[in-house]
């Protein structure tokens, strides 16, 4: 077996392969919360609670309905997107006019109410969901063993996370976002519903959300916790990118994922805290974060 | 910005007002030095005491500051581990180990409110909330702290190697005088032409900046400050439960505690003290539901936030037109 630095070049794959499936849930999260963040200036502190709402929804979707994985990977974020839009029409829509800081402690309440009434019914143990068919098993590329699904959850959410800055960035409906990120009131005036595109922002980065939910259905258990302390991170991760930029949550997110897994093999009592010390430093360093401005 | 104003001017009407938070305050007084004897349990009331304590602490920092602190346990739970391990392992008397928690709680908020003052509002939240749960990590790792076990049989001691605090009546006036200490603490801070500064920050960083005032420094003064009282709370909470454990620093614990201040009122004097008191007996009441205690405090939450924003002691201030 040949090693690197000492470390067994399997070790090490293995553990930059976790670090990779961890980087796309953060990149998928926080691509999320910018999205939601640049529209409606909240941080939606919901978003680990609906990420866990997407993998019961995927989890339901096959004990009730039968209908399998691919089946929902399409429905769990429209349906779990439609709450977000509820969500957004009952309650986040009264406190636009207010500080933003009460859009952060509403949807704390929200996550806590959520996490709650799963853990009430489900317990804190994990209900299982089998990797789908046609991803089963792996290939051995030489050095190191690879499994379908993960290597498919890297690709899947690395395409997600390009098609959205696509869409924002290249057409004319993200020429609109990020007019009205910029100037509400004047995009408004030009005719454009701009309170609709609120709600349907709010619903989309909802709905990312739930599609990494589902995703990490087959990888985590479906836990009603599973995105509480998953978000806790995520937060670390949009501080350390800033949420200026669509890009740099995506890159931000990957990257973080890939030196936790590497902290996992050299120093691995730090892998919990190596984001923490990043973020930390980054403060120091470049307190608007590595992709911010302002 | 006219708030600002005359935040920073008149000394004398603020002087005024004072009143009515004078006669707020002899009745808190008299409702802790009686309700012993209407038969509400004493660990209750220290309970209520201690998180009155670390709610009005984090006041301080939401409500003259404006920085929302997600993060607090970490101050709370540090300072209940050290007052716990002083106190158990090292034997040291109650009074220096609540003074060792206090002391280690504001030096972690030296560090961290270094870094988290960089950023302002929701990043400011995020920041704290993420460094504590790094203290979190650290606290579930360290040697020192049990682990999940936390520590258990923490020793009351003898106050200045005199009065054993085994006697719950002694414990109790400890934990009345710790209380009412604190208090008067960030009463006098609030109304000190530091805490006018304070609140002209919070209206107005550009303006204060342009008006000379190093606000970073305020700002920074002004987390330790807080930190300090959350640790004060937390090393007297470990004394009167005799327990240290991980519940102290885990993020629900940061969340309760803005559950308090919400409830209670932002920004008001006395509301973080109703606020805590609403929450324990409320999670003493739900004890038996579980997980529903979770539930009704997010149901809370969003309640508040929608319809009760000024909290049960600012309405009643808005009613009777005296902040309280």
């Amino acid at each position: 077996m040949s090693e690197i630095f000492g470390i067994p070049t399997q070790a090490l794959f293995g553990q930059l392969l976790i670090g990779l499936i961890n980087g796309s849930f953060y990149a998928l999260l926080s691509l999320g919360l910018a999205v939601i963040f640049g529209m409606l200036n909240i941080i939606n502190f919901a978003h680990g609670a609906q990420y866990m709402m997407g993998a019961f929804c995927a989890y339901f979707l096959l004990s009730k309905l039968g209908l399998g994985y691919w089946w929902a990977l399409l429905l769990a974020p429209v349906i779990v997107g439609a709450t977000g839009i509820v969500i957004e029409r009952l309650m986040l829509a009264r406190l636009y006019q207010l500080d933003h800081l009460y859009g952060l402690l509403l949807t704390f309440g929200l996550a806590l109410v959520i996490q709650g009434l799963f853990r009430n019914e489900f317990g804190s143990s994990g209900l299982p969901y089998n990797i789908p068919k046609g991803l089963e098993g792996g290939r051995n590329l030489g050095f190191m063993f690879l499994p379908n699904y993960r290597a498919w959850v890297v690709v899947a959410s690395l395409v997600v996370c390009l098609a959205t800055w696509f869409v924002i960035e290249k057409t004319r409906l993200g020429a609109y976002l990020r007019a009205a990120t910029e100037n509400p009131a004047l995009v408004q005036a030009f005719g454009i519903n701009v309170p609709r595109m609120i709600t349907l922002t709010y619903g989309f980065g909802v709905g990312l959300a739930a599609l990494a939910g589902v995703m990490a259905a087959p990888i985590y258990q479906v836990n009603p916790l599973m995105g509480a302390d998953l978000i806790i991170v995520v937060f670390a991760v949009v501080v350390i990118g800033g949420m200026g930029s669509i890009m740099g949550s995506i890159v931000t997110g990957f990257a973080l994922g890939v030196i936790e897994g590497l902290t996992k093999v050299f120093y691995p009592e730090a892998s919990n805290t190596v984001i923490f010390i990043i973020m930390a430093i980054v403060l120091l360093v470049r307190p608007q974060g590595l992709f911010g401005q302002r | 910005m006219a708030n600002a104003q005359s935040a920073m001017v008149g000394t004398r009407a603020a002087r005024a007002d004072l009143r009515p938070q004078w006669i707020a305050f002899g009745l808190m007084l008299a409702f802790f030095l009686v309700a012993p004897a209407t038969g509400l349990y004493a660990v209750f009331l220290m309970k209520v005491m201690c998180f009155a304590l670390f709610a009005c602490a984090f006041n301080l920092l939401i409500g003259y500051g404006g920085l929302l602190s997600f993060g607090h346990a970490m101050f709370f739970g540090l300072a209940s581990y050290a007052s716990a391990h002083a106190a158990k392992v090292w034997g040291v008397t109650p009074e220096l180990a609540i003074l060792a928690g206090t002391a280690a709680a504001t030096f972690l908020g030296v560090l961290v409110g270094l870094l988290a003052i960089r950023r302002q509002g929701i990043y400011f939240a995020m920041i704290t909330l993420a460094l504590a749960q790094m203290i979190y990590f650290f606290c579930v790792q360290a040697p020192f702290t049990g682990g999940e076990d936390g520590i258990q049989a923490v020793p009351r001691g003898r106050l200045f190697g005199l009065i054993d605090l085994s006697n719950v009546w002694a414990m109790y006036a400890t934990v009345m005088v710790v209380f009412f200490g604190g208090f008067l603490l960030i009463f006098r801070v609030i109304h000190s032409p530091f805490g006018q500064v304070l609140k002209a920050i919070r209206e107005n960083e550009q303006r204060a900046i342009s008006l000379g005032y190093d606000t970073d420094r305020y700002k920074l003064l002004a987390f330790v400050l807080s930190a300090g009282l959350s640790g004060l709370a937390g090393a007297t909470k470990a004394l009167v439960f005799q327990l240290a454990s991980l519940t102290d620093v885990h993020w629900t614990m940061s969340g309760e505690v803005v559950l308090m201040t919400l409830v209670g009122g932002l920004g008001t004097v006395f509301g973080p003290v109703v606020g805590a008191f609403v929450i324990v007996a409320m999670a003493n009441y739900l004890a038996q539901l579980g997980a529903w205690v979770t539930v009704v405090q997010g149901a809370i939450f969003v309640i508040c936030v929608l319809t009760f924003r000024r909290g049960i002691i600012g309405e009643l201030g808005h009613w009777l037109r005296k902040p309280l």
